[in-house]
């Protein structure tokens, strides 16, 4: 299979829903938070532990940076990396349009 | 035997039901098995892994932390192209429920061993259908076996017909009455099921040098289609199950091939006829032998497969019946008998439409007797139409006396 920018170009019904990788390009998963993460960047120690433990690998250490940021298209809002975080540098405020 | 003769040059040899059907798995070469213990299916994934210790299966073999893992661990191989196998029962058919319904939307044609067994609460531990028809609507195709040698013979036929239609089996064999009885069954040899059952040679495999995404979220506009393929695929396999059982007769000389597979019967063309799934039915044909050798003219409709539904073949058996007894170890409260239920829709629009009467029996275990399943022959064969839905239903082991605390 051939990458396209629809994964779904291609959907194969016979036999399951078979179809090109990378559907989490399309299927952006962060469009019902409630909160969401706040870095504090000098309180950051870039130890990963946020992206070990978010569940949906939306902590991601910002390139060029010695901190870490959060890919919002994808974060759930969860507050897990809040708990996990050593030196308190993130915190969960209510989302806003 | 009445519904399959044995092949006479066959060897046969007695063991317990669960060690019977592990071998019938490690016939069948799987991949991958993957277990977890549950009463009374233990004894299946521990002979498994047994085998796999002792050098005499080649699989890999996966002890997971749960049910759901077992199921989700063969959803994993089965997607990567593995033959893969796993057996439960009851609470753990039920935590497996999730992913099995995974696996029938992702055409994963996994075999499942279950041990039927009845839900709780209360606990128990022993047979009932409550398990198997709990997990009715999740397009996973289901056989119920009455003896042993059913129960080895559906897991390879299993394997033949779900790497055909791409669905998942659960293949039912009642908890304790087959699962711990011994009893002589001819284990096929590999080398007759390699004549039977060809290396499975799946569509699309999970491959890092193709990458896809199976299972993945379907938009409103793809799901229904989903749905519909599994529709269409079950009701293929019909086909393929007929011509399963007439293979499997050819290679293994036994023969399954009555009403295509999809029916067994005894005394099949008799006014009254019982219908009924799994082991009691070798406790019926007794009870009908004495009632026949008195003139009446009774017999039995047993469906080896539950799903696909065989609509066309219960029409034709139970159509000139005068009237029909459904005997099951299952219910749905708040409405009757699932089993039940589906032969009188079956029946709806068949030309004759014989008086139904369905009896709930043998729940967690209790024994049915000979002369209870006499009562109930009796009670059929009163029955006429029209019935209140009070009078179809009936629960003729009910112990009233322990209901409503007992201060009645
Ligand atoms: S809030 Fe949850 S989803 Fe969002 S980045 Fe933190 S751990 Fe990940
Ligand atoms: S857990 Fe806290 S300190 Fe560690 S990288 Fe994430 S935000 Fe920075």
């Amino acid at each position: 299979m051939s990458q396209s920018d629809d994964p779904y170009e291609n959907l194969t019904i016979t036999t399951g829903a078979v179809v090109e990788p990378n559907t989490s390009r399309v299927n952006k998963t962060g469009s019902w938070r409630q909160f969401k993460p706040v870095i504090d960047v000098d309180a950051c120690i870039a130890c990963g532990q946020c992206d070990t433990y978010c569940p949906d690998q939306a902590a991601k250490p910002v390139e060029g940076e010695d901190y870490y940021g959060f890919d919002l298209d994808y974060c759930k809002g969860c507050g897990i990396c809040e708990e996990v975080c050593p030196t308190d540098a993130i915190e969960m405020v209510r989302e806003v349009k | 035997m009445a519904k399959a003769e044995q092949n006479p040059s066959d060897e046969q040899e007695v063991m317990k039901g669960t060690s019977a059907v592990a071998k019938g798995v490690m016939a069948a070469d799987p991949d991958v098995v993957s277990a977890y213990p549950i009463t009374p299916q233990t004894g299946v994934v521990e002979k498994l892994s047994e085998l796999v210790a002792d050098g005499q299966l080649d699989s890999e073999f996966i002890k997971v932390d749960s049910e759901f893992n077992a199921a989700s661990t063969c959803i994993g191989a089965s997607a990567a192209g593995a033959r893969a196998f796993s057996a439960t029962s009851s609470q753990g058919l039920k935590l497996m429920s999730e992913p099995l319904f995974t696996a029938a939307g992702m055409r994963l044609p996994i075999v499942m061993a279950v041990a039927n067994r009845s839900l709780s609460a209360p606990l128990s531990i022993w047979a009932d259908h409550t398990d198997a028809f709990a997990e009715r609507d999740g397009g996973m195709l289901q056989f119920h076996a009455e003896d042993v040698q059913e129960a080895i013979d559906h897991v390879l036929m299993g394997f033949r017909v779900a790497e055909q239609v791409n669905l998942p089996v659960l293949s039912n064999f009642d908890g304790f009455i087959l699962t711990h009885v011994q009893e002589p069954a001819d284990i096929p040899s590999e080398e007759e099921v390699s004549e039977f059952l060809p290396p499975r040679d799946p569509e699309f495999t999970l491959d890092p040098s193709d990458p896809k995404t199976m299972g993945a979220f379907a938009r409103p506009e793809h799901w229904t289609e989903t749905r519909y393929a599994i529709q269409e695929a079950m009701m293929e396999s019909k086909d393929v199950w007929a011509q399963t059982v007439q293979e499997f007769k050819e290679v293994f000389g036994r023969d399954y091939t009555e009403y295509n597979g999809m029916l067994d019967t005894y005394h099949g063309d008799a006014d009254y006829l019982l219908v009924a799934l799994g082991s009691i039915c070798g406790t019926i044909r007794g009870v009908i032998d004495e009632y026949r050798a008195e003139g009446v003219d009774v017999g039995l409709v047993r469906p080896r497969v539950h799903r696909p539904f065989p609509t066309e073949e219960l029409r034709e058996a139970l159509g000139d019946a005068e009237a029909v007894g459904v005997l099951t170890k299952e219910m749905s409260p708040g409405y009757e008998s699932a089993l039940a239920g589906e032969i009188k829709g079956t029946l709806y629009h068949a030309e004759n439409q014989p008086p139904i009467k369905s009896f709930v029996i043998g729940m967690a275990g209790r024994d049915v007797n000979a002369p209870e399943i006499g009562t109930m022959i009796e009670e059929t064969m009163e029955a006429s139409a029209p019935m209140t839905f009070e009078e179809q239903e009936s629960w003729p082991q009910l112990r009233e006396e322990i209901l409503n605390g007992g201060d009645q």
